[in-house]
């Protein structure tokens, strides 16, 4: 009979902790990724998703020729340091930031392509614990034109 | 196991189960589906990506109206205030699907007024927009207080940059923070699509050889699959099986045209620490298929205005 009054606070505490952290994403987002961009314009769309150890993202994106790009990727403090990669079509790596300790890539285009961004969250190696989640933000800006 | 006991159980385990559903849809991303064999892909085909995706999440992204506008500022297009959608329909939306297309359209509008620095325009458009998001219950998009500092900054155009992107995020950030997928996929769509029709409105056929602008509508070709994935992800909503079904007309025309891209070397100049992907592309896009397409989107387009 207990347990039957304990469930349903449980259940509420379950939606609130997991709404809670999806929610927080927009803030680290706005907080931490945003101004690395810098002084290129966010382009005002948002990719963000809370990620646990071990896991990956991918974002499909056409950039055009002649723009100057920068990406900003991070991951909040909870998740080891998020690595990401930029692969073409024939998935040829054109950029990692492994052993580079850098969450920003600038980038131009001779030609308009469409790229794949990978982004993964390294597991830290604690077998005994739980793995940790976080939110992960992917941001592109452009120059614009004066 | 007693029977309350059971029952407790299985409450619990129905709302992990929905917890963890809201949860992973959050943010727009989708899981994958595929395996992530060897593949050959050849470079001329847009989609091709298609069978390789096999992460946890997946973010298809469009180019937003800021960036679709700046994509033809570029080439050098003039500004023409007849193109944009009239500030004054906004009173006709007032379902969903149709405020969730005009704000993606005014706000592409908002973006050509801002970067092409019409001043009125711009107050206008954005409240134009906020309209549309406050029908949708997006209250926290745009704000009085961005409108007024909007209003004090109107000659300085990093600020207002600044605050047509920060209105946009919020609006997004939303709807994907609220699982509302398949409105967010509508707004993406209504900004792309008016960002087409503005620039194929834009082409002198008289001019179209070796012209930028047609460069950039062909460019556009690629991201077609990508607006197609986006909606995918949402589709059997009725509203969003419709937009398939018209971006599906787009696509059949794009499908004539042949794209060809050589492989992409990245170079690394030290001195700026910019990357430099070279690499080359051909495409065959003809003024014929290039009336059709303009044919198309302007029917789409005008469709989703009246």
């Amino acid at each position: 009979m207990r347990i039957k009054k304990f469930l349903p606070f449980l259940a509420i505490f379950i939606i609130a902790v997991s709404f809670d952290a999806a929610a927080q994403c927009k803030g680290f987002a706005k907080k931490t990724v945003l101004p690395e961009l810098g002084s290129y314009t966010h382009d005002g769309n948002y990719h963000a998703a809370v990620l646990v150890e071990g896991e990956e993202a991918e974002l499909y994106k056409t950039f055009y020729s002649d723009m100057d790009y920068r990406v900003s990727v991070a991951g909040d403090e909870t998740i080891p340091a998020v690595e990401f990669s930029v692969v073409d079509a024939n998935r040829n790596v054109l950029y990692t930031n492994k052993n580079k300790n850098s969450g920003t890539w600038d980038f131009k285009l001779e030609s308009s392509q469409q790229l794949k961004l990978i982004v993964r969250v390294p597991s830290a190696g604690k077998s005994t614990q739980a793995p940790a989640s976080g939110c992960v933000a992917i941001m592109f800006g452009f120059k614009i034109d004066k | 196991m007693n029977k309350t006991l059971k029952t407790g159980f299985r409450i619990l385990a129905v709302v992990i189960l929905v917890t963890g559903l809201f949860t992973s849809c959050r943010s727009g991303a989708t899981k994958a589906e595929g395996d992530d064999a060897s593949l050959d892909v050849p470079v001329d085909n847009p989609a091709i990506f298609d069978d390789l995706k096999n992460a946890e999440k997946i973010f298809n992204a469009l180019p937003s109206p800021l960036e679709s506008a700046m994509l033809v500022k570029s080439a050098g297009a003039r500004f023409d205030d007849g193109l944009l959608n009239k500030v004054g329909n906004a009173n006709n939306y007032v379902s969903n699907k149709s405020m969730a297309l005009n704000l993606g359209i005014y706000t592409c509008d908002l973006s050509f007024a801002s970067l092409y620095d019409q001043t009125q325009l711009i107050i206008n458009y954005m409240e134009a927009a906020k309209k549309m998001a406050d029908g949708l219950g997006i209250l926290e998009a745009i704000q009085q207080e961005q409108i007024d500092r909007l209003e004090e900054n109107i000659t300085n155009k990093e600020v207002i940059m600044e605050i047509v992107s920060e209105t946009f995020m919020n609006s997004n950030a939303y709807l994907a923070e609220n699982n509302q997928h398949a409105i967010a996929a509508i707004v993406l769509a209504g900004g792309w699509i008016e960002g087409l029709y503005i620039s194929t409105q834009l082409v002198d056929l008289n001019d179209f050889a070796d012209n930028k602008l047609v460069e950039r509508i062909t460019d556009q070709k690629l991201s077609v699959d990508i607006l197609l994935d986006l909606l995918d992800n949402s589709k059997g909503d009725p509203s969003v099986d419709e937009l398939i079904a018209q971006v599906g007309r787009i696509k059949t025309v794009f499908d004539k045209v042949t794209v060809k891209t050589s492989a992409v070397t990245p170079e690394h100049d030290q001195a700026t620490d910019v990357t430099t992907l070279k690499s080359e592309v051909t495409s065959d896009m003809s003024p014929a298929v290039f009336s059709e397409l303009s044919t198309v989107v302007s029917e789409i387009r005008n469709s989703f205005v009246k």
